[in-house]
């Protein structure tokens, strides 16, 4: 189990190095992305401007203010309360944000399923796992909200911020096929009949 | 007592503030519990920094989670009280709209087919009101659940029938929660209804996973049920965050209804470890915050 400081955006090279129960802190720039922004991206045809080749997208939608563009705030918001969602629900974008846009980390929580595993192992991406419902002390890894894309869907709007040792994040998919994930449900599984049985339900 | 309205309003306002920033003492209460009995590593990382997060979110007067939630208002009104009902729930919608525009807020709330967001929280039919009546009472309490969407997808309805059981009733829960994993942000509180009509026991689940911990379900046949549930639920290891350990949830809670013959309904609605609720209580001497 290492750690490692990892300054966005990366290369497959530093992706692939990772593996599962590793620890990773980012520095620079994180993007925000959710379910509406990748419905109209893969699903409407919609582009947007950023490059996000070799960086990271964090499933989020988050609480801001309107404020007005200053060289404080430059995209005319001011962060009030950033954390991150539940990744399930978009599993099926994993794929298409690696291979279209080149994108290298996932960060959310709760995890991803076989689709993804196999799009970072193919292509070379990790999901960094994020303690879900700590989000005034993500809040505090958040230094700016840099610009703002497709932000008719806001609160779902792509974000760009930037960060300051954003983490640590454990490392809970890897490009290996390791999944924490994986490992946990197969095991709890396996103890589903012993609680059955402690609870006296007759097989 | 005569209920003003304006009161009513501005409180509305203020309790869905406050339940965002503010943790009730039962669930850190329950944060503590789990950390001292956790044995898995990762799990006890983990609680650790929600448990740091309750501290930042109180020191930096932020939201405890970025998920502002659907807002529900439970309206407990005594007997004693003359209230217009009707204003009453437009002074609930108007507080909930304000509380969105002027902290502000995140609104979740978007139509269900269009997604269209009118950034007030509000919409067709929410925030969702509930209203209830007590006896004899000089009162009206207010609790504000903002609700949370990862627990709220995690939620279940099994029509099963008479001939299965309770075994059905707890299969179906320990099944949900190997189903739910790391979705509903465990640890979770583990909300059983049992009985009733479809829709009576999908509203008894939320009920009871939003119930403080520590309460017990009124019914004792409900009461012996949760414990047996919270006893080995644990055991099943899918601990904080769906990434293993002891912390899979804090409780299990079970609410009650009688049922028709040939029915046996069991629900689950999970409540996430960010499980925040606040309470406003009017009296003849004012309006009192709790939780």
């Amino acid at each position: 189990m290492a750690h490692y400081e990892l300054n966005m955006p990366v290369t497959e090279e530093q992706v692939r190095q990772l593996r599962i129960n590793d620890t990773v802190t980012l520095h620079q720039t994180l993007y925000g992305i959710r379910d509406a922004t990748q419905i109209h991206m893969f699903d409407h045809g919609r582009k947007t401007r950023f490059d996000l080749k070799g960086h990271a997208v964090i499933h989020t939608a988050p609480n801001v203010k309107w404020v007005g563009e200053t060289k404080e705030h430059p995209s005319g918001y001011a962060p009030i309360c950033i954390g991150t969602t539940t990744s399930a629900r978009m599993e099926r974008f994993t794929r298409p944000l690696m291979e279209q846009y080149g994108v290298r980390i996932v960060i959310g929580k709760g995890g991803l399923f076989a689709a993804s595993a196999k799009a970072f192992s193919d292509l070379g991406g990790v999901y960094l796992a994020i303690i879900g419902g700590t989000a005034a002390l993500e809040t505090t890894w958040i230094e700016q909200i840099e610009e703002v894309d497709l932000d008719d869907l806001n609160p779902e709007s792509l974000w760009k911020f930037r960060i300051k040792g954003f983490g640590p994040l454990l490392v809970a998919m890897d490009s290996h096929g390791g999944s924490l994930y994986t490992a946990v449900n197969s095991a709890a599984k396996d103890r589903r009949a012993g609680v059955l049985a402690a609870l006296g339900v007759k097989s | 007592m005569k209920v003003d309205l304006n009161q009513v309003e501005e409180a509305c306002r203020e309790l869905y503030i406050r339940a965002l920033k503010m943790l009730p003492p039962d669930i850190k209460q329950g944060f503590r519990r789990l950390d001292s009995s956790e044995t898995n590593a990762t799990g006890k990382a983990i609680l650790g920094t929600m448990i740091r997060n309750i501290a930042v979110a109180e020191d930096t007067n932020n939201l405890l989670c970025q998920d502002t939630g659907i807002p529900i208002y439970n309206v407990t009104i005594g007997s004693n009280v003359i209230v217009d009902g009707y204003a009453l729930k437009q002074a609930i919608v108007k507080g909930c709209a304000r509380a969105t525009k002027e902290h502000p807020l995140r609104s979740s709330v978007v139509h269900p087919t269009t997604r269209k967001n009118e950034h007030t929280s509000c919409g067709r039919h929410v925030p969702v009101i509930n209203i209830d009546f007590v006896p004899a009472a000089d009162i009206l309490a207010i609790e504000m659940i903002p609700k949370g969407s990862g627990s709220e997808n995690n939620s279940w309805l099994k029509m099963a029938i008479p001939a299965d059981g309770i075994d059905a009733i707890k299969t179906f829960v320990v099944d949900c929660v190997l189903e739910a994993g790391g979705k509903s942000c465990p640890p979770v509180i583990v909300g059983v209804g049992v009985g009733g009509t479809a829709d009576l026991c999908v509203h008894l689940s939320k009920v009871a996973a939003t119930r403080p911990l520590g309460s017990v379900c009124a019914d004792p046949e409900g009461a012996k049920l949760e414990a047996e549930l919270s006893a080995v639920v644990n055991q099943l290891g899918v601990g904080a965050q769906g990434l293993g350990g002891d912390s899979t949830a804090f409780a299990v809670h079970v609410e009650t209804a009688a049922t028709h013959i040939t029915m046996n309904p069991v629900a689950v609605n999970m409540q996430c470890h960010s499980a925040r609720r606040a309470r406003a209580t009017f009296t003849p001497q004012g309006v009192g915050y709790g939780y």
